[in-house]
């Protein structure tokens, strides 16, 4: 079985500055994988280059057996693949509802729209409480559910979530790890990148750890919980 | 100042058309941040596409006729004319300096006026717009011109129907979504570049009727008429609040009223004798710009500009 997603030798370049130096890795339907790593290391780069808001300068995507490269951004989401991005990006001075109905902008089947609206609302109540409120009065740990439901809201085969426990209380990153974890077990493949090296490795099916625009260690989560030098550089430990 | 509502009502009217016009400034930079110097020229050429329109018909067609066929030419005109400078001038600049599509702007407007200049046939000099025959239209307190009824019915109607399409249609939403966040619109699926097109082809429209109100208003079109109208407009969407469509509209309401009062009663000032009348409008006008660029550099509805840098 081929991955559902599979990224070869990605390289991408702000004008001479490569941030990411040829790495691979796939990402196989129904698991977790995450790329974790300092700052500066190239996992927001790399995910925006798989949305399609940066061009890759080398190498290969393949998402659902169609190459990305060169299609873009606002075509991506329509082959299945949603980004919740760095610092979520929610549409501050529109209301909760139309962020949510902007995830769903491409699809048309109204009634089943709405039933996502639900579900969304569901999963993060506080959502549905204040539907009808500038999504810019939420606090970030509500901006950030907001963000994922609106990902979620394009029904994706595959939901990117880049830092979704930036900048939040240790309560609230817990609730939203435990909606990762839920979203996995109904099935969501999901692609996490996340500086906390622990909350994310605990999840994940699959880990790369990248340095400098490198994948310098790859294994299964618990592979890299234990591994020494993880500890050492990501978990604090020394 | 017992003709305090026909000041008012002369305000309010040339309010309306700098709100028109305003509206095409506005959307675009809400969604490119450019400021698009060019568009008085697409709205001047709104204008000569009404009035060419009207040669084409048979003489002695009656304006009221005539009008559709005209409006629907100006749009023509200028909705070709800005999609085109949109995507083979400002396009390829999207990424550069905001400087570049700035002078590019610039250089288009002048451009554009000198293109009309050379090959509109005489327009080297004002070319004369239908009016409406008969008198004004009394009211009582106050009188407007038969000319004027078009835009007192065209001004509301464009403004109702654009808050309508921005806050109710799924375009209306992306464009809002684009305004406030450009790549995040594109993570939702949004084709920005679509988007874009469609806040110059909006302005350009609304300039062209406002092209058409100003042709009626006052019997004329000119080449050089879109740099003063321009930069009126440009005027009225920083007092609302650049970025925002109803700071436009109330923004022109405004900027025509205190230019109305102004031309009347700022003579009647002990001291300012010499500073009323109509040669002193733009003066006062201006005034009002720099006033609002000290005091409320955001404008009066605004709260986008903090927010964007």
């Amino acid at each position: 079985m081929t991955a559902l997603l599979e990224v070869e030798d990605l390289k991408v370049a702000y004008g001479k500055i490569e941030a990411v130096k040829g790495i691979s890795f796939s990402v196989e339907a129904g698991q977790i994988v995450t790329l974790i790593g300092t700052n500066g290391a190239g996992k927001t780069t790399t995910l925006r280059t798989l949305s399609g808001l940066l061009k890759p300068s080398g190498g290969r995507i393949v998402f659902d057996g169609k190459p990305l490269q060169g299609v873009g951004a606002h075509k991506i989401v329509a082959m299945g693949l949603a980004h919740s991005p760095e610092g979520r990006r929610i549409f501050p001075r529109l209301t909760i509802a139309e962020n949510l109905k902007l995830g769903a902008f491409l699809r048309k089947d109204a009634a089943g729209i709405d039933s996502d609206i639900k579900r969304a609302y569901e999963l993060f109540p506080i959502l549905g409480e204040r539907s009808k409120q500038a999504a810019g009065t939420l606090s970030g740990g509500e901006q950030q559910m907001l963000a994922m439901g609106r990902a979620l809201m394009s029904r994706p085969k595959l939901l990117m979530l880049d830092e979704p426990s930036m900048g939040l209380s240790p309560i609230m990153m817990q609730k939203i790890m435990a909606t990762i974890a839920e979203l996995k077990s109904q099935g969501t493949t999901i692609l996490l990148v996340e500086q906390n090296a622990q909350a994310a490795l605990s999840l994940a099916d699959q880990g790369h750890v990248m340095e400098v625009g490198k994948v310098v260690l790859s294994g299964t989560g618990q592979d890299l919980l234990v591994d020494e030098s993880v500890r050492k550089a990501y978990l604090g430990e020394d | 100042m017992n003709d305090l509502p026909q000041q008012l009502a002369n305000g309010l009217l040339l309010g309306a058309l700098y709100g028109l016009i305003a509206i095409g400034y506005t959307m675009v930079y809400g969604i490119v941040q450019l400021i698009n110097f060019a568009h008085g020229e697409i709205f001047m050429i709104g204008g000569f596409g009404a009035l060419t329109a009207f040669l084409w018909l048979p003489s002695g067609t009656s304006l009221l006729i005539a009008l559709p066929l005209m409006i629907l030419m100006a749009m023509a005109c200028s909705v070709l004319v800005a999609v085109g400078a949109e995507r083979f001038a400002y396009r390829p600049l999207r990424d550069a300096p905001r400087l570049a599509p700035l002078i590019t702007a610039i250089g288009l407007s002048i451009a554009l006026q000198q293109a009309i200049w050379a090959f509109y046939p005489d327009a080297t000099k004002s070319r004369p717009f239908p009016e409406f025959e008969g008198g004004r239209l009394d009211f009582g307190a106050f009188a407007i011109s038969r000319g004027d009824l078009f835009l007192l019915i065209a001004a509301p109607l464009c403004m109702i129907t654009l808050g309508v399409f921005v806050s109710k249609t799924r375009t209306g939403r992306a464009m809002q979504a684009t305004s406030q966040d450009p790549d995040t619109a594109k993570l939702m699926g949004i084709n920005t570049d679509r988007i874009i097109v469609t806040a110059f082809a909006i302005g350009a429209a609304f300039a062209a009727i406002a092209a058409v109100a100003h042709g009626l208003k006052y019997g004329e079109v000119n080449f050089k008429m879109g740099f003063i109208a321009g930069l009126k407009a440009f005027t009225a969407a920083v007092l609302g609040g650049i970025g925002n469509i109803y700071g436009a509209m109330i923004g022109g309401l405004v900027l025509g009223l205190a230019e109305a009062m102004a031309t009347a009663y700022i003579e009647n000032i002990p001291g300012m004798s010499q500073l009323g009348g109509g040669a002193w409008k733009d003066v006062w006008a201006f005034v009002l710009l720099i006033l609002v660029l000290l005091l409320r550099p955001q404008g009066l509805l605004g709260a986008r500009v903090s927010d964007r840098a």
